[in-house]
């Protein structure tokens, strides 16, 4: 159980947690805790180094136009986002409130009352809006993904597809998110009709969208050096066995390529991220 | 108690050897060449090879590293085929690679994460897939014990030493039922003891299963101890197969009294001579 949890922790990057498990099955505590201070604790250390070179040289920045905030400043700012996050709810649940209340007392005077139930519409806060990015990048991170690994295992698989598909993987890499925003948008805004009750709303589906163009790229390109790369002596071993397409596929090709599109999803991952924020801007 | 049914001092283009001795043709090899091509010049790996195996027995082709070996294996395999020549297995042209010959590579081929068990559970799935699951499993283990490797059985390869990664290998060859066993160096990577150990296995089992077996090694003595037959192949570029060298020792073999074993002497004696006069030959050749 436990080897598994530092198998996946491992192929996920998330090393952090690899010591909090060993400690936990009863492996040697010390050698276990210096090893979380090597990980963990040296990252820290060079955090706080990071956040002083910062508080410094944001003092001496000193401009016409003006300063630059040093951390303590966006850290009091930060406050005052959450604080007005909190304003802005509790307004919304007063909202809720006095309108259940005009409600019920429609209904006294006069059970047959048609009554409008509208819902709030104030404005989205900060925490909101970091959610909604949240999900936007993870939905095109996952279309990406759906669409990327299958493809690159079909590349990785043959050498005609890879040749075929290999330039218009080249061109269409490096095209900006700018770019591909106009052409998403014309086709989302026309076949995409939203209505007051539909699911999503069309600046999401327009910025999931550009992120997943932008970003399925890295997982493409690792799962089909991934699968290219897969050990010829097993290769062989399938050809004798005559393994079936996919059976091939499931015992062989994906377990020996997960490590590669493990780390293309990951980059994809920071791609999305930073196209997220132009997207989202412009959607 | 010796007899060679070919002169080492023969020419290197042999007629294709005839069949006396009982027992039905499983093999036949005639005239089979193969070359790698690099640019415009070409590389003669394999030529003219002719061989002969019938069924049941124990074919060990020895010679040095790089004559073509992995080549000749590959080919009987069916992973390549051959430019000229042809290979037959029980009268049929082999054209592809299949569970009939089982074979057992250099490289500890084995799918780094899967169990002992699940890797051998793979080729047995997969070959008598009409089977159900209860049969399958018990034959499965029935073939991990028989490597001895029960304790092991839910051990990943990279767990294990290399004589047990070895020992799943034959494992995983064995449990598809295959007509021919080929061998492509299994023990050469293996330090003496566990070299020693995995060859008295292998016999046993081959005593047990009644396959017939090429064994492919660069180890004289490791072919004398265990094949029927030795047929040297001489040094590439355009290895050709040497005359056979027949091993008249009674089974099951001891190997600490074969080293005073006057037949086993001779044999390692002539056989090792003819491999040095024909590579000096060779290298007397390139030198021109």
């Amino acid at each position: 159980m436990s080897n598994q949890l530092i198998k996946f922790f491992n192929l996920t990057g998330l090393t952090w947690f690899v010591p909090i498990v060993k400690i936990a099955a009863g492996e040697n505590p010390m050698l276990q805790a210096r090893q979380l201070f090597l990980i963990m604790g040296v990252p820290i250390i060079a955090f706080v180094f990071f956040l002083g070179a910062w508080s410094f040289s944001a003092s001496k920045v000193n401009t016409s136009l003006g300063t630059i905030p040093d951390p303590a400043d966006v850290w009091h700012e930060a406050g005052g986002l959450v604080d007005e996050h909190y304003v802005e709810k509790q307004k919304q649940i007063d909202y809720y409130h006095r309108q259940e209340e005009r409600v019920a007392k429609a209904k006294a005077e006069d059970p047959n009352a048609e009554i409008k139930v509208r819902p709030y519409n104030g404005k989205p806060t900060y925490l909101d809006q970091i959610c909604t990015s949240l999900i936007t990048v993870f939905t095109g991170f996952i279309l990406a993904t759906l669409v990327a690994v299958p493809l690159g295992l079909l590349c990785g698989m043959s050498p005609v597809i890879n040749t075929a598909i290999n330039p218009l993987i080249q061109i269409f890499k490096p095209v900006s998110p700018l770019a591909w925003l106009p052409i998403v948008t014309l086709v989302v805004s026309a076949a995409y009709v939203t209505t007051d009750d539909s699911w999503f709303e069309k600046s999401f589906i327009t910025s999931a969208i550009t992120v997943t163009f932008c970003s399925l790229w890295p997982t493409l390109i690792n799962t089909a050096v991934g699968v290219a790369s897969i050990d010829k002596d097993l290769v062989n071993v399938a050809k004798v066995l005559r393994l079936g397409w996919a059976t091939q596929i499931r015992k062989i090709v994906i377990p020996s390529s997960l490590p590669y599109i493990f780390t293309g999803m990951r980059l994809s991952l920071g791609v999305g991220w930073m196209v997220l924020i132009a997207a989202e801007m412009l959607a | 108690m010796f007899a060679f049914t070919g002169h080492p001092s023969a020419s290197a283009k042999q007629p294709p050897q005839t069949v006396s001795e009982s027992g039905t043709v499983l093999l036949e090899l005639s005239g089979v060449g193969k070359e790698y091509s690099e640019g415009n010049k070409d590389t003669q790996v394999l030529d003219n090879i002719n061989l002969c195996i019938r069924e049941g027995e124990f074919i060990a082709i020895v010679g040095f590293s790089g004559s073509g070996k992995t080549t000749l294996i590959s080919a009987i395999a069916g992973l390549i085929q051959p430019d000229r020549g042809k290979i037959l297995k029980n009268g049929k042209v082999i054209t592809a690679p299949g569970p009939d010959r089982g074979v057992v590579f250099q490289n500890y081929s084995l799918m780094p994460w899967l169990t002992v068990y699940e890797n051998v559970a793979l080729a047995v799935d997969e070959i008598f897939k009409d089977w159900p699951a209860d049969k399958r499993r018990v034959h499965a283990e029935k073939y991990v014990r028989m490597v001895s490797l029960g304790a092991a059985r839910d051990k990943k390869p990279s767990e294990l030493s290399g004589g047990m990664r070895q020992r799943v290998n034959v494992a995983c060859a064995l449990a598809a039922n295959p007509d021919i066993l080929l061998l492509d160096e299994p023990l050469s990577a293996l330090d003496a003891l566990t070299r020693g150990m995995l060859q008295d296995e292998i016999l046993q089992i081959w005593e047990q299963e009644k396959k017939t077996v090429i064994l492919i090694t660069n180890d004289v003595d490791e072919a004398i101890y265990m094949a029927d037959r030795v047929i040297p192949l001489n040094p590439g570029p355009n290895a050709t197969l040497g005359p056979d060298f027949v091993v008249n020792i009674e089974r099951p073999r001891n190997r600490t009294e074969l080293n005073h074993n006057q037949t086993f002497k001779k044999c390692r004696a002539d056989i090792t001579q003819y491999l040095m006069n024909i590579s000096m030959e060779k290298a007397g050749q390139t030198i021109l």
